[in-house]
């Protein structure tokens, strides 16, 4: 009954979503005051509600495990904890594109309730956009990936998940990643409604703005936590690994984080307008492009997703429909608006369009390296594109960018000139200067960790420098969240530097009461023993691992074997020092009476997690300090309405 | 109306012409070893039964084309393709086998329910073999010529049709 509910739901959702995309579209011919015009916004927030209820039963046929509904007999299992069992209703196909059109049909609710900054119509042509792309999901969902049906028989058990996927780091990976990329979705929307009235202002700007930053600080904490879950749960040691499943999480952060900042540019100064509307096309186009890569399986990924070519084929049919007839409706209009406001090349203006450049060519040099050997296929040639290209090519881009941003801040917007900030310059190159240098003679480093060290420091330094002179107190919230978030980026790749610059790694054959040597640990394997658990045995090896003269840790990596289904995982174990991480994997039998150990010490690699945590601060500070100085226009102009409205009866 | 607006168009729509076409492809996971046309690394494997000798890669630069065949005991494709390894074999094609992290004892139980289509066995304890020709699974058949050079791959277990074809590259890899 909870799962017809659910379905009925869905199903009056879509047809709410029709009247969504009529409403605006007939607004936009017949002028906002028709009816049908006045129904668009009532349409959007009930559509919000009922496709809450429909993910609701979704989760309840989850947490009492309805063996009925062939999902949950396909992903689920009685034996599983709660949290999994809840976690469950996204870990696949079906659920995961629910939770899509539910964060999707929430921010649109949000949308139709609150937004009345805009011009009536770009409102109604920006629903209309946000019903359209919002139909084809359902379209998606009720056509060709029903998450309720029902099986004519009731399986007798689940067949459980993915066991890598038990786990709560991973159980919350998605939906960040989900809410990121429906943010990115409402920046569209308002991009299409622009574009059909031709009315990019400022105004624009501001409304999507805050949206743009809650999807930043989505994607930036979804790939946090994603490259943390991949360091510790698959053994590899490594957090990222250029992989097309993590590129499609990261070029949407990237065109994201343009857009951010030109977004910016044209709230604040009414420049940019056109490439502000191309980002916002942009930005959406690499979730859905992204969603493409992994749900079709066209290009081969450690990542295992249910892979089925027909759902590709529907996913690249809305991705032509959404992105083509966007960027159709850009080639036809965008001519037609003017350029903006001008401004000089020193200036704030300036600087922020240097970064777009350059995060627009970092996007370009990812996106050609996922679809490379896409396109080399095509020819009947294999290839595989990982770090050899990425992180060199990369580094082109990313060493100028970040130059930009140690600088771009201090300039004042318009026209402003290097003469002002030249002590703030020589500080900031002085630093850049002696790193190299000072790394180069006590490490003998490769070139690009010494490049990421010496930039790290630099821009750590520079990104409080906006600060000076100020008084603390009065500095507003979202300059706060800029300092922070510019810091957290200083901070993460001093991390991924210090990460290639100064690992070591040990493969070690120990029998039990051996002892090993990595970085300034000493490692004794004590004994090698089973362990059960709810769903899982494993061989544990419980060691007693040795900071330099410090106290022993003792530890115990597990090889766990699962089975529902049967499947082999390792459970490492991290044990951090404030200046570093200890990360012990526990090998098979050699056959000798000897275990085999990886072990690795990894100097300051928690700052890459803990930089991307600062960098979502900063974007939640920044979306605390916008929203707050809407509210506070918003309640101005009211006053002042109320205001004339006095005078004029008065 | 400038012809710049437009590029992001047909950047985007060449992309949708490439995915579609590859999404209409049918999916080849298959890895083809980079060692085709290459000379076979050096290496020493001991016996992996009492009564066949090891493999030594010179030993494949005698003049004569001959069959490498990558499997093991416990590889159930391996079974279904015995027969066809004993009709190559009566059609006069030498096997030499590698056998992949396997026992003697396995080895010699394989071979008396299966039969024997080998002339030597090489026992790779650890796939150094296997990975340093480019096999990437059992079982996989190589043809190498008489100058101990690769000129062929063929992944997978040997099926009736393609046995004719694998006769046919021993052939050419003899002139």
């Amino acid at each position: 009954m909870i799962a017809e509910i659910g379905l009925a739901a869905l199903w009056l959702a879509a047809a709410l979503a029709v009247l969504q995309l009529l409403g605006g579209v007939l607004a936009l011919r017949g002028g906002t005051t028709s009816d049908i015009a006045a129904l668009t916004r009532p349409a959007a927030i009930l559509q919000g509600g009922l496709v809450a209820v429909s993910f609701a039963a979704l989760l309840y046929v989850f947490a009492i495990t309805d063996l009925s509904v062939k999902l949950v007999a396909m992903n689920s299992h009685t034996l599983k904890p709660l949290i999994f069992k809840l976690s469950g209703a996204w870990g696949n196909h079906e659920g995961s594109m629910l939770l899509w059109v539910t964060v999707m049909a929430l921010a649109g609710a949000l949308i139709a309730g609150i937004e009345r900054r805009l011009p009536e119509k770009t409102m109604q042509a920006t629903l209309a956009a946000q019903g359209f792309v919002a139909l084809g999901f359902y379209a998606f969902l009720l056509l060709s990936s029903n998450p309720f049906e029902r099986l004519a028989q009731p399986a007798a058990e689940g067949l459980g998940l993915n066991p890598l996927l038990q786990d709560i780091g991973l159980a919350l990976h998605p939906p960040t990643l989900y809410f990121g990329y429906v943010g990115l979705s409402v920046a569209f929307s308002f991009a299409v409604g622009a574009l059909v009235t031709k009315q990019v202002t400022p105004a624009f700007a501001r409304a999507m703005r805050p949206w743009i930053l809650g999807a930043w600080v989505f994607l930036t904490l979804g790939i946090t936590a994603g490259s943390y879950w991949a360091y510790y749960e698959l053994g590899w040691g490594g957090y990222w690994f250029w992989d097309p499943v993590e590129n499609a999480s990261l070029m949407p952060w990237l065109a994201a984080t343009a857009l951010l900042h030109s977004a910016s540019v044209l709230a604040s100064r009414d420049a940019l307008r056109v490439w502000t509307i191309m980002l916002g096309v942009v930005a959406f186009s690499m979730s859905m492009l992204g969603t493409f890569l992994v749900r079709s399986g066209i290009l081969t990924s450690v990542h295992a997703f249910a892979v089925d070519p027909e759902r590709g084929s529907f996913i690249l049919f809305l991705l032509a429909l959404y992105i083509g007839g966007a960027l159709l409706l850009f080639a036809l209009r965008a001519g037609a608006i003017s350029e903006g406001e001008r401004f000089s090349v020193a200036s704030r203006e300036g600087a922020l369009v240097v970064n777009n450049v350059m995060l627009s060519a970092i996007l370009a040099v990812v996106l050609l390296g996922t679809l490379y050997p896409l396109l080399t296929e095509a020819f009947d040639v294999r290839v595989s594109v990982g770090p050899p290209y990425f992180n060199p090519v990369g580094a082109v881009f990313t060493f100028p960018m970040l130059a930009v941003m140690a600088v771009g801040p201090l300039l004042r917007w318009r026209k402003d000139g290097f003469g002002r900030i030249t002590k703030e310059l020589a500080l900031v190159g002085a630093v850049l200067l002696s790193g190299p240098i000072l790394f180069a003679l006590l490490f003998g480093m490769a070139i690009l960790p010494l490049l990421g060290l010496s930039f790290a420091i630099a821009l750590a330094v520079a990104s409080f420098l906006p600060l000076k002179g100020r008084k603390l107190r009065r500095v507003p919230v979202e300059t706060w969240g800029m300092v922070i978030a510019h810091f957290g980026i200083a901070v993460a790749l001093f991390g991924m530097a210090s990460e290639s610059a100064f690992s070591t790694e040990k493969l070690a054959a120990l029998e039990e009461g051996g002892t090993t040597q990595v970085g300034p640990w000493s490692v004794q394997l004590q004994k090698v023993e089973p362990v059960a658990g709810p769903n899982w045995t494993a061989l544990a090896g419980r060691m007693t691992a040795t900071y330099r003269d410090g106290e022993p840790v003792e530890i115990a990596p597990q090889s766990r074997n699962f089975w529902a289904p049967p499947q082999q995982t390792t459970e490492s174990v991290l044990v951090t020092r404030w200046n570093g991480q200890l990360y012990a994997v526990m090998g098979s039998d050699a056959n000798d009476g000897r275990w085999q150990l990886r072990l690795w010490w990894k100097p300051f690699v928690t700052l890459i997690w803990y930089g991307g945590l600062l960098i979502a601060l900063g974007g939640v500070l920044a979306l605390v300090g916008r929203v707050q100085k809407d509210l506070k226009r918003r309640y101005v102009t009211r006053r002042a309405a109320e205001r004339r409205v006095d005078m004029e009866n008065g | 109306m400038s012809w710049r607006l437009w590029l992001p168009f047909m950047v985007f729509f060449g992309f949708l012409g490439l995915a579609a076409y590859q999404l209409s492809q049918p999916k080849d996971d298959e890895i083809r070893s980079a060692m085709v046309g290459k000379e076979l690394p050096y290496f020493t494997l001991p016996p992996a039964s009492l009564d066949l000798p090891g493999v030594d890669s010179r030993y494949f630069a005698d003049g004569k084309p001959k069959l490498l065949n990558i499997w093991a005991s416990w590889c159930l494709p391996c079974i279904a393709e015995a027969p066809q390894l004993e009709q190559l074999k009566e059609e006069g094609a030498e096997i030499v086998g590698v056998a992949i992290r396997d026992k003697p004892t396995d080895v010699m139980r394989f071979l008396s329910q299966h039969g024997n289509p080998y002339t030597r066995i090489g026992r790779d304890d650890l796939s150094e073999v296997q990975l340093g020709i480019g096999s990437s699974g059992v079982p996989e058949t190589f043809v190498i010529d008489g100058n101990g050079i690769i000129t062929y791959q063929h992944i997978g277990d040997i099926r009736p049709e393609n046995v004719p074809v694998l006769l046919e590259e021993l052939r050419k890899a003899g002139q």
